[in-house]
């Protein structure tokens, strides 16, 4: 792997960098721009129906909560809109989460080759891999648009502060995603226990029911949890009938940063090492 | 030139094994055995890369230890050594892939390492997809790809097969689409593992003609490689590696006619299961091997000009059935002489039970000097079935090649060849010597 060719580069036993080095990362673009755009290729080479899976998948699952917890178990929502786009709304920012996560959480352990014969920050496995994911939510997300407007619910001005959603989102996937990898690379069976505590992890969320189902003493606590403050913030910036749930958001801000710096920091210190317990 | 590229002082890499699992005998045991064994499992999982105090410990394995040279600007440098020496993990090292138990490197320039070909392939990208991530892993910029792009797929020869994902293609072309991304490389310090093993014969030549054209323009190359034809061609300097530490450091011909003497020594117990580079892998087992000479009595030393005779003991495990044997006869510079392949000789070898295979060669063409045998039986099929390349070593000492019993200098050729001579002078008509 090529490096800066100004600077002279030493290697010591038992030194090694405990910060990222953004300067370093950024010299590494077009790798990442080029793992993402593989991880897109490549999930649907040789499918007939290609990027359509991005959209059967959330599609599906909507079907399947709405049959059974909208019509089985009758779940009421406050909302106006019909019980699907109220699941929808909710399962559009989860699904890039779990995605993002499981994901991340993987990336080390796929490329265990890669970290193996080249050199570069490898933080940009897990980077590309939440990327190649970014491409599934924009396609979801157009859907979920398309489907308001048909049925003629009118986003407030509100559907401005997505954006700081998403990134919300993105920190909080990432964050623990980072934490994950490093763990995964050595101990494997986080890569498996990540599948099940994500399906566990979707019901401690307000997708399939509204967040008043939730004792009030208890919201704020939950909001710890920071995918409760975007999918709230989602329909609050969707549907219009409510204000952003600022509370809720903003501690859901802080938990992921939290996280975040908490994963990041691990994955760093663990960096060098992940070629040799691969 | 002149300026050192790469320092290593005092470097050292320590690995932790696995240890051997105990074993109970009792049910009971085994159930408590079981229980404990996650536990024992992350244990073991988490010591993996913690050395603390006790760098000695019984199962953790030096892969280098103490080593410490400087390479300067300009320089060609190779690596030998047996499998396990420590020359992969010395490139790891040096590339940043793992870093030392002990000591330090210094690197003064752009480097770029090539420890496999083709690293980032994947398999359902076409082959030009592939050589953008493979170049992009390798370091190059996207710019800098495009602008050699038609160089690069002109080097590989697969232009017909651009747009065919490379799992289709044979793992001949991926080699070459592989090494023609890596031979576009321009760094100022290029580290290159054994990848000329791979590839045919014609391939690696332009290979290494490739790499002679980046060493002659003055980059500095450390290189990895079991080809002593290719080290001695290429290096300007050659560094000889033996369980992790150095051994010899200086002129390639010398050090590796050191290496090559040191591993023929070995030569003797090549026939048994613990030669590392022995491939067995079909039924038939070759069990001895030995060199005769034309009365059929086992000889070390044999005569230039005298019939020579190569025998080999075999066991068939399968049913009897029809193999190739091939010799590859090579001089202590580790260049490949000749080869005495049965297939290509037109004779046809059927291998039952046990017995014995023996190459005649009615009149050995050879210097005075040392030689080994590699051996390899092969199927009908072209599969390998017993094959190791140091399986015999003889010396040759005297020579009938030619009546006086002269032979010329090896720097004017390597083996002897029959012919005769003619002088034809206008006066007085042909005059002829020889048969």
């Amino acid at each position: 792997m090529m490096t800066d060719p100004s600077e002279p580069i030493l290697i010591e036993a038992g030194k090694h960098r405990h910060s990222l080095d953004l300067r370093e990362l950024r010299s590494y673009g077009d790798l990442t721009r080029f793992l993402i755009w593989r991880g897109v290729k490549v999930r649907y080479a040789q499918s007939a129906l290609g990027v359509g899976w991005a959209i059967m998948e959330p599609l599906a699952q909507v079907l399947i909560y709405t049959l059974i917890f909208g019509y089985v178990i009758g779940v009421r929502v406050a909302t106006e809109q019909p019980y699907f786009l109220f699941v929808f709304a909710g399962l559009v920012p989860w699904t890039f989460f779990s995605n993002a996560l499981t994901q991340a959480t993987e990336s080390l352990s796929q490329n265990a080759n890669l970290l193996s014969k080249v050199y570069f920050p490898r933080i940009i496995l897990p980077i590309s891999n939440v990327g190649t994911r970014l491409v599934d939510f924009t396609i979801a997300f157009v859907i979920l648009i398309a489907l308001l407007l048909a049925y003629g619910v009118v986003p407030s001005l509100n559907i401005l502060w997505l954006p700081l959603l998403i990134l919300i989102l993105m920190v909080a996937g990432l964050g623990v995603g980072l934490g994950l990898a490093a763990l995964a690379i050595q101990y494997r069976d986080v890569n498996y226990a990540v599948g099940f505590m994500v399906q566990l992890l979707k019901f401690a969320v307000p997708i399939v029911y509204p967040i008043t189902l939730v004792p009030e003493e208890w919201r704020l606590l939950y909001a710890i949890n920071p995918m409760v403050g975007v999918v709230e913030g989602f329909r609050a910036a969707l549907f219009a009938d409510s204000p952003m749930p600022w509370d809720y958001i903003a501690i859901g801000a802080v938990s992921a940063t939290v996280l975040f710096a908490i994963g990041l920091s691990y994955f760093v210190r663990r960096e060098h090492l992940f070629a040799d317990v691969g | 030139m002149g300026d050192v590229a790469v320092s290593v002082e005092n470097l050292g890499k320590a690995y932790r094994i696995g240890q051997e699992a105990e074993r109970s005998d009792t049910f009971v045991g085994a159930l408590a055995g079981s229980l404990s064994k996650p536990f024992k499992k992350f244990r073991s999982l988490s010591r993996l890369n913690t050395f603390g105090s006790d760098t000695d410990g019984a199962d953790i394995l030096w892969a280098l230890k103490d080593l410490s040279f400087t390479i300067k600007e300009g320089e060609v440098v190779g690596f030998v050594g047996r499998n396990g020496a420590g020359k992969s993990t010395l490139l790891k090292l040096l590339s940043r892939i793992t870093p030392p138990t002990q000591g330090r490197i210094r690197i003064q320039r752009r480097v770029s390492s090539l420890l496999e070909v083709g690293t980032g392939f994947h398999p359902e990208l076409t082959g030009r997809e592939n050589i953008y991530m493979n170049g992009t892993v390798l370091g190059m910029s996207h710019a800098e790809i495009k602008r050699k792009f038609d160089e690069i797929t002109a080097f590989s020869g697969v232009e017909r097969f651009l747009d065919t994902p490379v799992k289709r293609y044979s793992s001949g072309m991926k080699v070459r689409l592989g090494f023609s991304v890596a031979a576009h490389l321009e760094p100022e310090i290029l580290i290159i593992d054994e990848v000329l093993a791979v590839g045919d014969a014609e391939f690696q030549r332009r290979c290494l003609g490739k790499m002679q054209d980046v060493a002659g323009g003055g980059r500095t190359v450390l290189f990895v490689s079991h080809n002593m034809g290719a080290v001695q061609n290429l290096c300007s300097r050659v560094i000889s590696l033996r369980d992790g530490r150095m051994v010899e450091d200086g002129d390639p011909r010398t050090v590796v006619r050191n290496y090559l003497a040191a591993f023929t020594q070995a030569g003797s117990d090549a026939f048994t299961r613990e030669n590392e580079h022995r491939q067995t892998k079909g039924p038939i087992h070759l069990t001895f091997g030995r060199c005769l000479d034309g009365n059929g009595s086992p000889v070390e030393s044999m005569v230039s000009g005298e019939e020579a005779r190569f025998e080999f003991g075999f066991v068939n495990k399968g049913p009897p059935a029809s193999f190739r044997v091939r010799l590859i006869i090579r001089d202590s510079d580790g260049i490949e002489l000749f080869a005495l392949h049965s297939g290509i000789a037109g004779a046809s070898l059927d291998f039952g039970g046990e017995g014995v295979v023996r190459a005649i060669v009615p009149k050995l063409p050879l210097l005075p000097g040392s030689y080994n045998v590699a051996v390899a039986v092969i199927t009908m099929s072209h599969d390998l079935s017993d094959a190791m390349p140091n399986a015999l070593a003889f010396s040759v000492d005297g020579s009938t090649f030619f009546p006086g019993g002269q032979t010329p200098p090896r720097r004017h050729g390597r083996v002897l060849v029959e012919h005769h001579w003619e002088a034809q002078s206008a006066m007085t008509g042909p005059a002829t010597n020889g048969p």
